[in-house]
């Protein structure tokens, strides 16, 4: 299995008295065939690292290769055999889904007729077929974003980015984007994915790549981190007068001290057990007539892991956020 | 250029998926046409010629001269929705999403100069040049356009927001079109502003063109300054000085521009 995308030691600063250091020595590996996911908070240069992989910006140090191609030296090799798409990319509104892919194709480089035939392809793959002559901004949400995606992929890419391609998205589209992007990775792409979810990473990644103000906190598959994490929480709250009893069963279940937050009456403890614990747990609680307000499996969420990774919660960065919700509103 | 033109026709089929943009940026100078000529016109008093023959020049001038406003505000749109960013991660030649800009904004003069000239001749103007000169005084207008069109990219990308792009734009291309001779002689304004109006490009553009028109050098020259002496001349000048500035730094501006 060889490199499909190496980043060596990436530095890029902003600002007069380059004060924010947006990506401070990142460095990071994507096999051939597979998908990294990158994983980390606004403003921890996601964004930075996919732009700089994708010829938009010049890191200020570092190297970068796609394909075994310089993306500082030759990025102009690098944009034909890459597919960029995301909430950044975009497609352009007033046209319609077919206008656009015909537009795209030409700039590839297609026939006439071969941008055609690719449009119809892509369409039909898509599902987007009976929305191929409506503008795109009649589109909903998720249709807008799979358009963008077969934008990406109209000269088949060796190597595509997708930069939180499901950021906005309702439960629905989401679920609907993850089932096309499964089906691509099936095709042999090597892949690089952005994400704010967990969820989404342990979904499609065969790797993730935890980042957090510009470098890399962490790496390895979703189970590996979820260890590292302490997997799966059991949380649940009781009255008061129970409190006491309720927190020496699930100690001695999971055999670990649990934390409590008195004012909810809420109880916390890692549960790596999962269903039989949560089971157990409320067997035992009815044994001796603790009935729980309410108690729950919680799996990790990135501030799980950002507070068994850096001690701190996921923090924002003011700037990427409001830039993002200015964005939010086309 | 391939490219270029992939863009420019985008361009031209989002006028024809939207056409209330192309109504409404055509109504615009129509409007200004009639209400100068009827509003305006009877106030100036212009010995020896109708007000509409001096107005019609100065109003194609104005028009063009706008071209920086709507090659701003899309580049500046296309940058906030992202599509800059999609352009520049193809493998497409580096100018060609602004050549395409500029090429499609000035197809787009094309068709406000024609309806303009037909409104004109509607309330009276009649050029009494030849049709050659005509026709030159046409080519004139649509290169000054061009020329101002590289100045709006590098304002649009460097903006990056078409609020502003629109806002930023108007500040200075009002002024530029009104302190000239296109629409009062320069005669009347003090005179350190006469020596500004008279070397003011839109001046020298709006003489040359009248000049092409056949007709006298009106509303200019009192201040007897070089461009008012030399419209034509000095209006090649300006075109090559805006397009020897503004499109190897728009260019420049492309490659490394980033959205907000």
């Amino acid at each position: 299995m060889s490199a499909s995308i190496i980043a060596e030691d990436l530095v890029k600063t902003y600002g007069a008295h380059r004060e924010v250091r947006a990506l401070d020595g990142l460095s990071l590996t994507v096999h051939e065939g597979t998908v990294l996911s990158l994983l980390g908070p606004n403003g921890s240069g996601k964004t930075t690292t996919v732009r700089i992989l994708a010829t938009l910006l010049r890191p200020d140090s570092g190297k970068a290769h796609v394909a075994g191609i310089d993306v500082v030296k030759n990025p102009q090799q690098v944009r034909e055999i890459i597919g960029l798409s995301g909430q950044y990319a975009a497609v352009d509104e007033t046209l319609t889904g077919w206008d656009n892919l015909i537009m795209f194709g030409r700039l590839y480089h297609l026939s006439s007729r071969g941008a055609k035939a690719r449009a119809e392809e892509l369409l039909e793959k898509f599902s987007l077929t009976d929305a191929a002559k409506r503008p795109i901004k009649t589109y909903s949400g998720g249709m807008r974003r799979r358009l963008d995606l077969a934008a990406s992929l109209i000269v088949k890419p060796k190597v595509l980015f997708l930069d939180e391609p499901t950021t906005g998205l309702d439960p629905r589209g989401r679920q609907e984007m993850w089932e096309v992007i499964n089906e691509l990775v099936k095709g042999g792409v090597t892949l690089l994915l952005t994400t704010q979810y967990l969820e989404e990473a342990d979904q499609l990644a065969d790797e993730i790549v935890v980042i957090d103000h510009g470098h890399v906190i962490a790496q390895g598959t979703a189970d590996s981190l979820k260890r590292e994490v302490g997997g799966e929480r059991l949380e649940l709250s009781v009255p008061f007068e129970n409190l006491a009893e309720a927190r020496g069963i699930v100690e001695r279940l999971t055999n670990s001290v649990a934390t409590h937050d008195p004012q909810m009456h809420k109880i916390s403890v890692a549960a790596p057990g999962g269903t039989s614990t949560l089971v157990e747990a409320l067997r035992q609680f009815d044994a001796v007539g603790i009935q729980p307000l309410d108690i729950a499996l919680k799996r990790p969420s990135l501030d799980d892991v950002f507070l068994a990774l850096t001690g701190h919660v996921a923090e924002e960065k003011e700037e990427e956020v409001s830039g993002q919700s200015k964005r939010g509103k086309r | 250029m391939r490219d270029a033109l992939v863009i420019t026709k985008r361009q031209l089929l989002q006028l024809l998926r939207v056409p209330e943009v192309l109504i409404f940026s055509t109504i615009q100078p129509v409007m200004f046409v009639l209400l100068f000529r009827y509003v305006f016109g009877g106030a100036i008093n212009t010995p020896g010629v109708d007000y509409v023959q001096l107005l019609m020049p100065g109003i194609f001038v104005q028009t063009v001269a706008f071209t920086v406003a709507s090659t701003a505000l899309g580049l500046a749109e296309d940058m906030q929705k992202g599509l800059i960013d999609r352009f520049r991660s193809l493998p497409i030649t580096r100018s060609a999403v602004v050549v395409g800009r500029t090429l499609g904004d000035a197809t787009l003069n094309v068709v406000v100069l024609i309806v303009m000239a037909l409104t004109g001749l509607l309330v009276g103007w009649r050029p009494s040049s030849s049709l050659v000169e005509i026709f030159a005084g046409f080519l004139f207008l649509l290169i000054f356009g061009y020329a101002m069109s590289w100045m709006g990219v590098l304002v649009g990308l460097s903006v990056r927001d078409s609020r502003v792009a629109n806002s930023a734009v108007f500040l200075f291309v009002f002024p530029m079109t009104f302190l000239s001779n296109a629409f009062a002689p320069t005669t009347g304004m003090p005179r350190p502003l006469q020596y500004v109006a008279e070397w003011n490009p839109v001046s020298t553009m709006v003489a040359g063109v009248r000049d092409l028109f056949g007709l006298e050098p009106m509303f200019g020259a009192t201040a007897n300054s070089f461009p008012s002496q030399n419209p034509l001349m000095m209006s090649l000048i300006y075109m090559g000085l805006l397009m020897a500035i503004f499109i190897p730094l728009s260019v420049r501006k492309y490659k490394n521009v980033t959205p907000k």
